[in-house]
């Protein structure tokens, strides 16, 4: 019998307030966490605004020790898993240890943490042979990020499958298909899964700016994530965790669950072009959307929203739209597509999660969240992208999309699972 | 679902040998990579000694357009999947459009580019910082660049499980293939002797600061002291039976079966975590214990580890059943890429006929159990061998490869 | 580090930065006459274009504006732009 994936809880930690219900707030009303950076002094850089977490690890529940020894992006992932995990209702007693796994997304790991590490270690930078004297005991799990995994597999007492998925920019998406695989293929029944990092650092914001990816619009922070419009110059650095607990089907209608929703497709492709660069057409891109409509068997036309990747580069919003034109056909016309990366900024490894956790409430509030600062369209961006305030619709299946540095293409569609066909 | 996949090409880079044939080679004579440190001055360390790939002249491997972007350890990775592609003698052109793809573990990242970015940043400031270190550095990077080399469209990614990470690879590619993807790359390259990398390493505790290379490394040894860090790993190429079959391609083996599982807290009793990850591989490839010919050790050289991996093996095939060897001995741990290399040296063993060695140790730890291959390689018909892997935090990871009929 | 006022740059500095930024493809000749070739055709992306940039920029000391760069797509219109900077220097 063929095992199907179920969302049974979520959980966030994001720009504007920790939670799912401070998350839906900001984005179903429109209003942009995006502000001047206050985690340190942004001024010696070309791009100065993010979209920052006004995130309190104790108030958020951690312990001092969890605190010692986690880093930003595991304190969003464990707070935000720990939210999914008591809206999942799973008594984790009850459950077969080896039959929980998790599949976390995040693009570059303890980050901030290494940074601060590395100038204490070479003594603000004025050493190669760095000191050894200084090291920490637990460097090594910010090296490494799979440290990342092991909190969450402590924390929900996974004996099952854990591995951290960093495929840049698509991990939260990636995670998510991943931890498909695994429920589907029989590894495990129930699979925390999400994505989080936590990028805004120094080291960040001189690499972006390298590359003149993020904005330099630091006149007008509210308004520097502008997805789609003409004027847009550049993404807006975010931060934050989304945690989605997947079941089973049958597992979750044993015990009687919530289910928010089927992943009912995944689909991803790898450009094979350029590490930063997009192929104009989106070919890859319009693949992975295809793949992840036949896994789900559903029509293009049965989609009710697409949650863009929307990063308001220049590049990625046409690229976006060709493949979505190529994917969908006219129905591209037609349907809502928005971004809520106006609002929250690019948190890399963890958006795709967190635009997962808004296509779970969009079709649980019937309500679409808008492409915030959208006020004069590129002529070429000539979709229905939800201009500036939410809009009231029926939405039974959803399509989000993710893209990435390393070439890395994405597509989940969300449905029903009682819709027909299948 | 498909048949398991098979292996259809090897591409080594590793301390005790740059290519398959020079590691296999340097494998079963005994010949070991592990020596002082040299691309950076460890004298300050109480670690001095690594596995660092010998001869790897990055401008003869890789094309000058890439050395600029890429650190020391993608270089290697891009070697060792240009010789896997190249061994199997696949052409992606005669696939499907999509039919390809690239399945990577990672560690640590390119740590070498990745400091000399951030002494850049904190020594000079922000606008002496490279345009490549937004992909240079993260884990990503080896799929991606390896994905556009060899023009891989298909499903592409990156897993982190410390040192499981070179098993869970070829387990996800092996799982693309069985979900219709003809082809995919996979394996783990790693390695980060900078300064930075090897202070990161020492915090682990595992290090061993033995000062004689072939005293360093000694698992299962009752001397066990911890391991040597080393770089590099493996890729291969694996297809989907048919696929292979049509082109009539050379069959190192298939990958008959996988599993992952993780320990549960150090506090709770009982944990066999390891043994039950090689008793669901063990099952999904359809094989008993008993026909199992050899074991390759995850071998951390730390005795409770090394302890709790030879319980695992006895509990499942018994005590002193079945062989059980560790050629990493010779090369140090190299993290995200020593389990994608001993996948190789298993289905080397497969075809040779030959288990290599555990160099270094006479015999193991009383009390262990296990027959550990050791003094020199034994001759013996190896139909199937299990591969085992652990990541630092409780990862398990176990892989059935076995003589493709 | 030269910030003298006095300095030229030329073809061949722009050739040695070129090659340390991002190599040399192996189908290009960057020896020969490229003054007029489009950097896309001698196999410099924009990436390799922007670490090609910024090198010159930190090694001479100058700032050159994101505007400026978009209309400089060949070797020729780099110098010109770089020596401009210059001697403003």
């Amino acid at each position: 019998m063929e095992r199907r994936v179920v969302i049974t809880g979520i959980g966030a930690v994001a720009p504007g307030g920790t939670g799912v219900k401070k998350y839906w707030d900001l984005i179903s009303t429109g209003r942009t966490a995006t502000r001047t950076i206050s985690l340190f002094d942004p001024s010696p850089y070309r791009s100065q605004v993010a979209a920052e977490c006004d995130f309190d690890p104790v108030e958020a529940g951690l312990s001092p020790q969890e605190i010692r020894r986690m880093d930003r992006a595991t304190r969003f992932a464990v707070t935000a898993a720990r939210e999914a995990l008591a809206d999942s209702g799973l008594d984790l007693a009850a459950e077969d240890a080896r039959e929980i796994g998790v599949a976390l997304g995040c693009a570059v790991g303890c980050t901030t943490s290494m940074e601060a590490e590395y100038t204490v270690l070479s003594d603000g930078g004025r050493h190669w042979l760095v000191d050894p004297g200084y090291v920490v005991p637990h460097l090594y799990d910010q090296f490494v990020p799979s440290s990342i995994a092991v909190e969450l597999a402590r924390l929900v007492g996974a004996q099952g499958p854990v591995a951290l998925v960093s495929d840049g920019c698509t991990s939260g998406l990636d995670a998510v298909g991943h931890a498909c695989d695994l429920i589907r293929e029989g590894s495990a029944d129930i699979v925390v899964s999400g994505g989080t990092d936590a990028p805004i650092s120094p080291i960040t914001l001189a690499c972006f700016d390298a590359i003149k990816a993020t904005t330099p619009r630091n006149d007008d922070p509210a308004r520097a994530s502008r997805p789609f419009d003409a004027t847009r110059n550049g993404l807006v650095l975010g931060e934050g965790a989304a945690v989605l607990v997947l079941e089973e089907l049958e597992h979750a209608r044993r015990r009687g669950a919530q289910i928010y929703a089927e992943v009912a497709g995944f689909g991803t492709r790898c450009n094979a072009y350029h590490m930063t660069g997009l192929r104009s057409d989106g070919t890859e891109m319009a693949e992975a959307v295809r793949l992840a409509l036949t896994e789900a068997r559903l029509d293009p036309a049965a989609i009710d929203y697409v949650n863009a990747h929307g990063s308001s580069t220049k590049q990625n919003d046409r690229h976006e739209t060709a493949a979505f034109k190529t994917a969908l056909g006219d129905h591209a016309y037609r349907v809502p597509v928005s971004s809520v990366k106006s609002m929250i900024g690019h948190s890399l490894g963890a958006i795709g999660a967190l635009e997962l956790v808004a296509c779970v409430l969009a079709m649980r509030y019937s309500l679409i969240p808008p492409t915030a600062n959208l006020h004069e369209p590129d002529p070429l961006c000539d979709l229905d992208y939800v201009p500036i305030t939410a809009r009231e619709a029926r939405v039974d299946s959803v399509l989000s999309v993710g893209s990435g540095f390393g070439g890395f293409q994405s597509a989940v569609v969300l449905a029903r699972p009682e819709r027909s066909g299948v | 679902m498909s048949a398991a996949p098979v292996v259809t090409g090897i591409g080594v880079a590793a301390p005790n040998g740059l290519g398959t044939e020079e590691y296999w080679q340097a494998t079963l004579e005994g010949r070991g990579g592990i020596a002082p440190i040299s691309r950076f001055d460890p004298s300050g360390y109480p670690v001095r000694l690594a596995g660092e790939v010998p001869g790897f002249d990055a401008a003869a491997y890789i094309p000058s357009r890439l050395l600029p972007q890429t650190d020391h350890m993608t270089r290697l990775a891009l070697y060792a999947a240009d010789a896997a592609m190249r061994d199997s003698g696949a052409d992606t052109a005669q696939l499907p459009e999509y039919g390809a793809g690239v399945s990577s573990a990672s560690s640590m990242g390119g740590f070498e580019f990745g400091q000399r970015e951030l002494q850049n940043l904190w020594s000079k400031g922000g606008r002496f910082v490279s345009a490549y270190q937004s992909f240079a550095w993260f884990y990503a990077v080896n799929t991606g660049q390896i994905s556009i080399r060899h023009g891989l469209r298909g499903p592409g990614s990156a897993l982190v499980t410390d040192q499981a990470g070179g098993l869970d690879a070829v387990g996800n590619a092996r799982r693309q293939i069985r979900k219709g993807t003809a082809l995919m790359l996979a394996g783990g390259v790693d390695g980060a002797l900078c300064p930075l990398g090897l202070a990161g390493q020492l915090s682990s505790g595992r290090l061993s600061t033995e000062e004689r290379p072939d005293h360093a490394y000694l698992p299962f040894a009752t001397e066990a002291r911890g391991h040597v860090p080393g770089e590099g790993g493996a890729y291969l190429v694996l297809e989907d039976r048919d696929s292979a079959r049509r082109r009539g391609a050379r069959v190192y083996g298939e990958i008959a079966g996988y599993a992952a599982t993780f320990d549960p807290a150090q506090e709770t009793p009982g944990a066999d975590g390891l043994a039950h990850a090689i008793r669901r591989a063990l099952r999904e490839a359809g094989t008993d214990p008993q026909q199992v010919d050899a074991v390759f050790a995850d071998a951390a050289g730390v005795p409770e580890l090394d302890r709790t991996e030879a319980q695992a093996v006895t509990a499942v095939f018994g005590a002193r059943a079945v062989p059980v060897t560790a050629p990493k001995s010779l090369t140090g741990r190299l993290y995200a890429g020593g389990a994608a290399l001993d996948l190789a040296a298993a289905l080397l063993s497969i075809r040779d006929g030959v288990l290599p060695h555990t160099a270094n140790v006479a015999a193991p730890a009383p009390g262990l159990g296990i027959d550990l291959v050791v003094g020199s390689p034994r001759t013996v018909t190896v139909d199937c061998a299990l591969v085992l892997a652990r990541g630092h935090g409780g990862f398990n990871a176990a892989a059935v490869v076995r003589r493709a009929h | 580090m030269n910030t003298n006022h006095t300095t030229q740059f030329t073809i061949d500095d722009l050739r040695r930065i070129m090659r340390e930024s991002a190599g040399q493809d192996e189908a290009v000749d960057l020896e020969g006459d490229i003054l007029d070739t489009h950097f896309q055709e001698l196999g410099y992306d924009s990436l390799a274009l922007l670490e090609t940039t910024s090198r010159i920029a930190r090694e001479y000391g100058i700032a050159i504006a994101d505007e400026d760069l978009d209309g400089a797509e060949s070797p020729g219109a780099l110098l010109q732009l770089v020596n401009q900077a210059l001697t403003r220097v």
